[in-house]
């Protein structure tokens, strides 16, 4: 079942000539050295310690650009050993560019099996969304993190939000939600919703919607964040409290649909708006791909009923 | 019927192909040599190097023609080659007063010991287009004049003139920190805040050169008045030394060009000390002056909080000069806007129309009725 690439087409053969493959002896598994690997390791571990706290560790210059996952790929090639089965989605598809570009690294330095089916990967890379499918405890999550701290855009100072990370101050935090309340009637924040980690972190989970905010709540599987350009890693361990920040009047809330996705019927999944014309014609569908597929699948073999049997994530 | 979106695989591939092509141009035109650029594209190669902390002019001149010419790109290129490169040890601390110089001039003093010495500078040439480059001419004449070559390498010739202020005492003097510790390796550990000074070179020195000029420009336009003097701005080669652990004592591993500026600052004074005047630092690779001089700039603004001065204006915050000088941060972060941004763009989009058919919707958004909202 897994989408094991061994056979090249012959573009690819050409392109691999191209980029001549004697390149990829001239690097160690996973291409970061491995002291490099175990400092990364080292900075993981104080996250795990630490939940929600976001570690400084000496990111590296790797061979794609700061901002386009570097966090992640280097928390994943510090992570990822022989036995591995890697999954990589980006806005939660495995067929986004940058998702395509980031396998092809590791498939390139470390020749690990590569699968898009979210129970079938051990580790699962991500940009933008988690998984429809609830995660394993053997399995563990790499978010790529594009702005660690969750008070950046209220105070761009890092000496400033440390000290009020280090005196639990989330004062700031609570003044911008309850302004958005008191300005449009509700909390006007869609994405990389805060959250309070273990009762005692803010965090930024990262652009995920916040559709998948109540996911990272008591997770069985060890989610890793990585930021790469800004020098960060922080965890969230298996089994730990991540609450969505709110009141109690103004409750956390969740985005829902009117319409089910086009493809699959899913009315539980994240869906996508995709513009079919130029008269405002719309379909909505699963943004998280594999998710849509199975759902597909399973319509097909269950004697053609339409019902989704997605799982409920609240 | 909408299918979903498949083949990113594909497009890679063949985008490479394109830019193979791109890259190369019409193949009847001859291919670039990586010794033509590197011999005739020099300072180009001398940007690539600093920025991208390498020095190796065979390497930056591969990047250059890799990244088609684009700097930018050319110094990832080297900053990714470099970031698995072992460390095998620190270097002894360059001794700039023995360089071999090619070019120094001081805007201080009309003359002092060592001379004025233009050197190759772009500094008093008239823009003009020369045409005869389009024919491919080859320069009229070269120099080469024994005692200008006989000047060069005397080693003591040319003090530099901070020295010379400094027996007055009229500059400030750093003293050289005991045991010559092993410095912060901005590279191997994230900065934090504060950052000493000489992470704040370091810093500087990878940084990218169009925002350390437009910082050291805004200096200059009373955003953190600076009131500096070019003491001094060298050009030339120097020695690179090093002990390796099992001989004990220093060798030679071979020369380094430089570009080194060495800013005068006025300075007022306060209650501890006398007024004098204070110093901002330059250094690059090659030749590169206009970044050596920028950094210096910069260098004497980040200074602002240490010598008491307020801090008011960006280039005299250490958090966001260093946050943001960085090219490679810089240009991936600005550039990942191109990626993929559905899901993100799907709540906002949610959140827009929810917005705008909420009764507590701002006069701004109220434009026209909410007959437009998906629902």
């Amino acid at each position: 079942m897994l989408n094991k690439s061994k056979t090249s087409t012959p573009l690819e053969k050409l392109v691999d000539s191209h980029e001549n493959q004697a390149v990829d002896q001239h690097f160690n598994f996973a291409y970061l050295d491995e002291r490099t690997k175990r400092m990364i390791r080292r900075a993981i571990l104080k996250a795990v310690a630490i939940p929600g706290y976001q570690v400084p560790f000496g990111s590296r210059e790797m061979p794609l650009p700061y901002g386009w996952g570097t966090g992640g790929i280097q928390v994943t090639a510090s992570v990822i050993g022989p036995s591995d089965v890697l999954k990589v989605i980006d806005q939660g598809s495995d067929d986004t560019v940058n998702a395509v570009n980031i396998r092809r690294f590791f498939q390139r330095t470390t020749n690990v099996e590569i699968t898009t089916q979210t129970q079938a990967a051990t580790l699962i890379q991500t940009r933008h969304r988690i998984p429809e499918m609830a995660l394993t405890e053997d399995q563990i999550i790499i978010y790529q993190v594009p702005v660690p701290e969750p008070m950046q855009r209220l105070e761009p100072r890092e000496r400033e939000t440390r000290s009020l990370h280090g005196l639990a101050e989330y004062g700031l935090m609570h003044v911008k939600l309850y302004e958005d309340i008191a300005r449009y009637g509700h909390i006007a924040t869609t994405y990389d919703y805060p959250v309070l980690v273990n009762h005692r972190y803010v965090m930024a989970p990262s652009p995920i919607p916040k559709f998948d905010n109540p996911k990272m709540h008591m997770n069985p599987a060890l989610q890793l964040f990585g930021a790469g350009r800004e020098k960060r890693i922080y965890a969230v361990p298996p089994y730990t409290a991540v609450e969505s920040l709110g009141f109690e009047d103004y409750p956390f809330e969740i985005q829902r649909w009117d319409a089910p996705c086009e493809l699959c019927g899913s009315r539980d999944s994240f869906l996508d708006e995709v513009i079919t014309n130029d008269q405002g014609g719309r379909i909505f569908v699963c943004s998280d791909s594999d998710y849509c597929e199975s759902q597909q699948n399973d319509a097909e073999s269950s004697s053609g009923s339409t019902t989704p049997s997605g799982l409920k994530h609240d | 019927m909408y299918v979903a979106v498949k083949g990113g695989e594909q497009a890679i591939l063949s985008s490479y192909q394109l830019l193979d092509q791109q890259r190369r141009g019409d193949p009847s035109v001859p291919e670039l040599s990586i010794v033509q650029i590197r011999q005739q594209m020099k300072l180009a190669v001398d940007r690539v190097m600093t920025e991208g902390s390498v020095f190796d002019p065979e390497l930056a001149a591969l990047a250059i023609k890799q990244a088609c010419g684009d700097l930018v790109e050319a110094i990832f290129l080297l900053r990714a080659y470099r970031a698995t490169l072992p460390r095998l040890g620190s270097t002894q601390p360059l001794d700039t007063s023995k360089m071999v110089l090619d070019r120094r001039i001081s805007a201080t003093f009309k003359d002092l010991p060592g001379g004025q010495v233009l050197g190759p500078t772009y500094d008093y040439t008239q823009r003009l287009l020369d045409f005869s480059l389009l024919a491919m001419s080859e320069p009229s004449s070269t120099i080469d004049d024994p005692n200008l070559r006989a000047q060069r390498e005397d080693e003591n010739f040319s003090p530099r003139v901070i020295d010379l202020l400094n027996r007055e005492g009229l500059i400030e003097t750093h003293q050289a920190t005991q045991n010559d510790p092993t410095p912060f390796d901005l590279t191997r550990q994230p900065v934090r805040f504060p950052a000493d000074r000489s992470t704040r070179l370091q810093n500087l020195a990878r940084g990218d050169e169009g925002f350390l000029l437009a910082m050291a420009y805004s200096t200059q336009r009373g955003y953190a008045n600076s009131h500096p003097f070019v003491g001094e701005i060298r050009l030339g080669s120097v020695e690179i030394a090093l002990i390796p652990e099992e001989l004990g004592f220093a060798i030679s591993i071979g020369d380094i060009e430089i570009t080194e500026c060495q800013m005068i600052n006025q300075f007022a004074g306060s209650k501890t000390e006398p007024p004098q005047f204070t110093r901002g630092y330059g250094l690059a690779f090659g030749h590169s002056e206009r970044k050596a001089m920028a950094m210096s700039l910069v260098d004497r603004a980040l200074r602002a909080a240490e010598l008491g001065e307020l801090v008011q204006s960006p280039a005299q915050m250490p958090e966001f000069v260093l946050s943001h000088s960085d090219s490679l941060e810089a240009s991936g972060f600005v550039q990942h806007l191109k990626l993929p941004h559905y899901v993100d763009f799907q709540s906002e989009l949610e959140l827009v129309r929810k917005m705008r058919a909420s009764p507590l919707q701002t006069p701004t958004l109220n434009d026209e009725s909410g007959d437009e909202h998906a629902e």
